[in-house]
């Protein structure tokens, strides 16, 4: 039964984000790449709005984690997994680089193309069967280079 | 500032608002970080716990859902018709590629590392964060010189 009311808070959540991702404007790739396009000189203008994004979506968090620390456990499971990494490493700066990379090139990042592989959009489809490609790539070559 | 760039403004924090009530919510129903790209790789890889399939089926869910009843809310490269060439295909499979190398090999995204990683002041996420904007905005300048993107 906890199981089942974790997952159905899950898809809740993961409804509310997605409309957040649409809201916002994360979803048009335009916007993105308007986004990044600091010096106005690739695509005309530059479009800041997406800092708010970043912005709001960070001190609302903010706010309900630190409502979170003062509990025991969560609402709906047993504990909690906060991250414990604290490494800055070649791994993080090199993998964030290259998303940052891809990033640019197609204006979506995983959570907004998730969401237009739900409105069907073609160029969001294949975006992601290449993104699992990637992921997969990076976990075999880590694997190789672990065993060497 | 005209009106269309205050009602952007606006969009963008209403909008951040939801996902910031989304991120802190998997924290406090689920005790999970909203990190969709770990989500994504866990989920191809074959994750037997149900909350990663079901928190990416509500993103999928909200595009569906707009795309019936919110047409509005979807900018055309969102919809079912989406012209490109052949040569935009291959752009975005390379981006792709890099988007899912990459997260994979920083344990992260924008949503991870982004809003929750942020939002736990964490410095390894900073970097990220610092990181992925910098090369995307590097990226994006060689593009105005030299082309291509898709």
């Amino acid at each position: 039964m906890k199981h089942i009311t974790a997952s159905i808070a899950a898809l809740v959540l993961g409804f509310i984000f997605g409309l957040g991702l649409l809201v916002s404007g994360m979803v048009d790739p335009a916007n993105v790449k308007g986004f990044l396009d600091v010096t106005g000189h690739t695509y005309g203008a530059w479009r800041p709005q997406l800092l708010a994004v970043l912005g709001a979506g960070m001190m609302v968090t903010t706010v309900i984690y630190l409502l979170a620390k003062r509990r025991k456990h969560p609402l709906v499971e047993a504990g909690f997994h906060w991250p414990h990494a604290t490494v800055i490493d070649r791994r993080l700066i090199l993998g964030s680089a290259l998303f940052g990379a891809g990033w640019a090139v197609a204006g979506y990042c995983p959570g907004p193309a998730l969401v237009a592989v739900g409105s069907f959009s073609t160029n969001a489809v294949i975006f992601v069967v290449a993104m699992a490609a990637g992921g997969y790539l990076q976990h075999v070559l880590q694997h190789k280079l672990a065993a060497r | 500032m005209g009106n269309e760039s205050w009602s952007l403004w606006m969009s963008a924090v209403l909008g951040g608002t939801l996902i910031g009530l989304a991120s802190g919510g998997l924290m406090l129903f689920n005790g999970r970080i909203a990190g969709i790209s770990g989500m994504f790789h866990q989920t191809v890889a074959g994750s037997h716990e149900a909350w990663r399939w079901t928190f990416l089926a509500g993103l999928v869910l909200a595009g569906a859902v707009a795309l019936l009843f919110f047409p509005s809310l979807l900018p055309a490269a969102a919809t079912p018709i989406s012209s490109s060439g052949i040569g935009d295909t291959l752009m975005v499979v390379a981006a792709g590629l890099l988007v899912g190398f990459g997260t994979r090999m920083a344990s992260g995204c924008t949503s991870g590392h982004g809003v929750c990683g942020l939002a736990r002041f964490s410095v390894r996420s900073l970097a990220a964060v610092v990181t992925f904007l910098t090369v995307g905005i590097l990226v994006t300048f060689l593009i105005g010189v030299f082309g291509g993107g898709a």
